[in-house]
């Protein structure tokens, strides 16, 4: 088979499996799993098949027209370049991952079958994403992933949080996904094409009339799709999904959706200097934000949540200093950090029954429990915090370099103002990443208090692909050398001074989180706080939804513990207060949109119930009126029915009589 | 036109008599129409239904003469012979067998009167009115033999008439057969060997609650009107 | 003869009869008033067909059709009302109003206040049901 048949399949073999679970899910539950686990692993084996027979060397594209479309033709293309193949081996390896993990962590779940069928078509949009070469058919896939967010982060729809969190992220996405339309409406309408080869070919050539207007829309699309600010609130909400789905959503498929995006079309946005600054702004501030809010979150998910906040901004910066190979490095390096971090952390909260972070620093021997997990998470924990050699390292050095580079003016490709807000939000994050990180270890594996409750091993499924995904958070950062070749060329390689200065300064914040944990883990034995039960021999994704519920329950919110033990606490001082709500973004977006949108609904409701409904009734009413008048008549008593029959005959008949003679006389 | 219609006494064909010079024919037919007019009026508006009845003899009697006047003799002594003699004792009949009240009975109209004056009183005008304005000239010759002896009808009526005639005995057939019918008792009554016409009344007033109500002394007209 | 006089003497009769049959309460005293308008028509049948001279004497004929059918209608008519007054013990027709269209499909205006007394709607239809077969 050609390279190009097998880069066919990649896409649409999660699709029919999805299909086929979607399908045979109620009927013949025993091939739910298969068709999960087959076709995706079929895919992921394809996509390696595909990356290593494209080697990194020339671009591959082949384009199908299945009907003339008017004036801006849509076509059916693929676009297999360095960047294409590596991300599509990423997507297909974690999705495989998940949906391995998913068959023991919704074990018993009633909608497992719709469930796995939404990952698989998740997985397939990606793909398509990934590999398509028509801005159009990227759209498509695009879409898809909106409504498959939607559904699977609404799995556990029977809490009221994961209802809201799921129409957030459909909500706030499509917020961005509005300007994103007009924009790629706008580059078409420029250069003549959806194909991205003849888009690139035509900003080459200069073809590009308003490249400021178009990056700025399609920045919208990408802000809501990847979580940057300021559209990213609905990612830490997204929480209330399964784990699993938090792993893929965050790993591989709807959040790396928008870097990628920009990495392919990276000469458009290079072609408007202002972009690329609103671009780094975007990004600064959201590394530097979300770093704070991820060192105020209870929740051990939404630390995650906010640090893949933060890491995108990384990959944000390093696109919007127009290195889109360290973008794309860091993507994939992070998809397989993060990966591990979120399946690791279901097996955390399933042990522990509970998803507070300040519950778990009250337990101890949670890391006997699980060795897996607590080896895993602590190799993607320092990954995260890029201490070499692990991947996180070598990407985020990619990252800085491209920054520093760009900074002191060695590359032209975007403006020196951008290099210097990348570079110091970079070492800011990197401090800030280091402290949530060693907070969120030290808080969950080093607690003291009561031993934790044996649930006997966790299930193979869900550990085996902790360790199949540690191999690349170890190991793939070592292909720095290697990989610059498959991107733009230019080499990926830390430098010196860059790797001394952020290794640096993540020590320092790693140390001084310890010590802050020093000082205030004597507290935790004065403040007890109530330890989050749940049913501890049920499924894990049972413990988990039962875990959000009960943390609203106990604390209030869903963000934050009263916790004196907390380091975070301690490290923040008044911010955290502010950092727990996320700055109170959520709070301005109520005032300034949902409000005014309520406000509206209630006037429509108000118009339709009182006014249009007032028209309808009143049709109603007289209607019921007559007919009430009409049955007076009917008083059953023959001489009246006859009565009135007689006299209207009589009076046709004197009619009838008048005008024939009215008629002959005339 | 109609209104403006000329004086009676003109009369467009000057062969015959005005109006105002009746023949005694005419006399005799207008006195008798008058009283049969008047019959029937107290017919439809006396108090007393026995008496309706009584005058209702004296309308259709009345009528008997006015056909012996227009020389249709045969059908005269038809109609003395099947409504005087017949159809008023059938409805005399009916009114005892419903318990008709003797004596006057205040409710004998029912309330829909003044429409039913009303209807009556217009479809009189109207029909007066047109029958004037349409026969006012045109003159009934009786002269000549007579056209409604009795040898005269029997001639036309089974020369020209018999198949109809025939049918109209099946149809007479039917409407006996149906009275039966409609007024035998029900199975039950008849199968305990009863005579239908002596225990007509027992039996229904011992079945239903209205007719025991209303009593075997009772007038149920009366008894029924709050 | 004037044909206006027997002719306006049948109208006058028919409309009497009209009015009796439509403000007399009791059913024989309308069947009374429906023979007054049978007779009206006579009259005109009569007076037309001797003014006409018809050879086949149709309006003798037809009078004489109308009286036998009159006889008929007048013996159906009274086993009709016998047997409506024994099903119902009253034979007054302002009484018979069960296609009354009411909000209480079984209660009529009337029988509201009488309806102690009286047994029960139904069974009074049912025996009518019985009856009339």
């Amino acid at each position: 088979m050609t390279t190009t048949t097998l880069a066919a399949l990649v896409p649409l073999l999660p699709f029919l499996g999805a299909l086929g679970g979607l399908a045979v899910g109620r009927t013949a539950p025993g091939f739910v799993r298969p068709l999960a686990i087959l076709p995706t692993l079929t895919a992921a084996v394809l996509a390696v098949l595909v990356a290593v027979r494209q080697g990194g060397g020339r671009a591959i594209d082949a384009a199908t027209q299945l009907t003339p479309t008017g004036s801006v033709p849509i076509d059916l293309a693929l676009h297999l370049d360095g960047f294409a193949v590596l991300v599509a081996v990423l997507v297909t390896v974690v999705a495989t991952c998940v949906q391995l993990y998913s068959t023991a962590y919704l074990r018993d779940d009633a909608r497992y079958p719709s469930y796995a069928a939404l990952v698989s078509l998740f997985t397939s949009a990606m793909l398509l994403v990934v590999y398509s070469g028509d801005l159009m058919v990227l759209l498509v896939g695009w879409e898809i992933m909106g409504i498959c967010s939607y559904f699977l982060v609404g799995h556990y729809w029977e809490t009221p949080e994961a209802r809201a969190a799921s129409l957030k992220a459909f909500l706030v996405t499509k917020l961005g996904d509005v300007p994103f339309l007009i924009g790629l409406f706008a580059l078409a309408a420029d250069t003549g094409s959806f194909r991205i080869t003849k888009i690139l070919a035509a900003v080459a050539n200069g073809g590009l009339e308003h490249p400021t207007l178009i990056a700025l829309l399609l920045l919208a699309g990408v802000a809501g799709k990847s979580a940057q600010f300021p559209l990213h609130t609905w990612l830490p909400d997204a929480m209330a999904g399964p784990t699993p789905v938090s792993a893929l959503i965050h790993a591989a498929t709807m959040v790396a959706a928008g870097i990628y995006f920009v990495a392919r079309l990276l000469p458009v946005f290079a072609a408007s200097g202002a972009a690329l600054v609103v671009l780094a702004v975007m990004a600064a501030v959201t590394m530097v934000g979300s770093g704070l809010a991820a060192l105020a979150q209870d929740d051990i998910k939404r630390v995650l949540a906010y640090s893949t906040i933060g890491q995108l901004g990384y990959m944000s910066g390093a696109l919007a200093v127009g290195d889109r190979g360290a973008a794309v490095f860091h993507l994939i390096s992070h998809g397989a950090f993060k990966a591990v971090l979120f399946l690791a952390a279901g097996v955390v909260i399933h042990a522990a029954g509970t998803n507070s972070l300040a519950a778990m620093s009250r337990m101890s021997g949670l890391a006997r429990r699980i060795p897996d997990a607590y080896w895993t998470m602590t190799v993607a924990l320092l990954a995260l915090a890029a201490i070499p050699p692990f991947a996180g390292f070598f990407s985020k050095e990619a990252v800085l370099v491209a920054a520093e580079h760009t900074a002191l003016g060695d590359r032209t490709a975007a403006p020196a103002a951008a290099g210097w807000t990348i570079l110091i939000a970079g070492l800011l994050a990197a401090v800030l990443t280091a402290s949530y990180a060693v907070r969120l270890w030290l808080l969950a594996f080093r607690g003291r208090g009561a031993e934790v409750p044996d649930h006997g091993r966790q299930p193979l499924a869900m550990t085996s692909v902790l360790w199949i995904l540690a191999v690349p958070t170890i190991g793939f950062g070592l292909t720095a050398g290697i990989l610059g070749d498959w991107f733009d060329g230019h080499a990926l390689t830390p430098s010196l001074t860059t790797a001394v200065l952020s290794t640096g300064v993540t020590l320092v914040g790693g140390l001084v989180t310890y010590g802050a944990w020093r000082h205030t883990t004597a507290l935790a034995a004065r403040t007890p706080i109530g330890a989050v039960a749940a049913h501890p021999g049920a499924e894990p994704a049972l413990v988990e939804a039962e875990a959000m519920t009960s943390h609203t329950a106990a604390y209030g919110t869903i963000a934050d513990a009263p916790d004196p033990a907390d380091p975070g606490r301690l490290l923040l001082g008044p911010l955290h207060r502010h950092a727990v709500t996320g700055f109170h973004l959520d709070a301005l977006y109520t005032a300034l949109f949902v409000r005014p949108v309520r406000a509206a609904a209630r006037l429509v409701r108000f118009l339709d119930r009182e006014v249009v409904d007032t028209y309808v009734n009143g049709t109603g009413a007289v209607t019921r009126l007559l007919g009430t008048a009409v049955r007076r008549a009917q008083t059953g008593n023959v001489q009246t029915y006859v009565s009135a029959l007689l006299a209207g005959s009589l009076a046709l008949a004197i009619a009838a009589v008048v005008f024939a003679n009215v008629n002959a006389g005339s | 036109m109609l209104h403006t219609a000329p004086p009676l006494l003109t009369t467009a064909a000057g062969d015959h008599p005005g109006f105002l010079s009746p023949s005694g024919v005419e006399i005799a037919f207008l006195l008798v129409g008058l009283v049969t007019l008047g019959a029937a009026v107290i017919t439809v508006t006396t108090r007393q239904l026995v008496h309706a009845a009584l005058w209702l003899v004296v309308a259709l009697g009345g009528l008997a003469v006015e056909y012996l006047l227009l020389t249709a003799e045969f059908i005269a002594w038809v109609q003395v012979l099947i409504y005087v003699g017949s159809i008023v004792v059938l409805l005399l009949f009916g009114l005892m067998l419903t318990r008709a009240p003797i004596g006057r009975s205040p409710d004998a109209d029912s309330g829909n009167r003044w429409v039913a004056l009303g209807v009556a009183l217009a479809s009189a005008a109207a029909l007066v009115w047109v029958v004037v304005d349409a026969f006012r000239t045109t003159w009934i010759d009786l002269d000549g033999p007579a056209q409604g002896s009795t040898a005269v009808t029997g001639a036309f009526l089974f020369r020209n008439w018999v198949l109809p005639f025939e049918a109209l005995s099946v149809l007479l057939l039917a409407a006996l057969v149906g009275a039966i019918v409609l007024s035998r008792k029900r199975d039950t009554d008849t199968s305990t060997g009863r005579d239908t016409s002596t225990g007509r009344d027992t039996s229904t007033s011992t079945r239903t609650g209205a007719t025991r109500r209303s009593g075997p002394t009772g007038t149920p007209g009366k008894e029924e009107q709050r | 003869m004037h044909l206006a006089y027997p002719a306006v003497l049948a109208a006058l009769l028919f409309c009497v009869g009209l009015y009796g049959v439509l403000a007399r309460r009791n059913a024989i005293l309308v069947l009374m008033s429906v023979e007054l308008m049978l007779n009206a028509v006579n009259l005109n049948l009569v007076a037309f067909d001797v003014w006409l001279r018809d050879t086949l004497h149709s309006g003798q004929a037809l009078t004489l059709f109308t009286i036998a059918i009159a006889a008929a209608e007048i013996g159906i008519g009274l086993a009709i009302v016998l047997a409506v007054y024994r099903n119902r013990g009253t034979s007054d027709i302002d009484r018979l109003r069960d296609t009354a269209e009411t909000d209480e499909a079984e209660t009529l205006p009337d029988d509201a206040e009488t309806a102690p007394g009286q047994a029960d709607g139904q069974t009074g239809k049912t025996k009518k049901a019985e009856a009339t077969t």
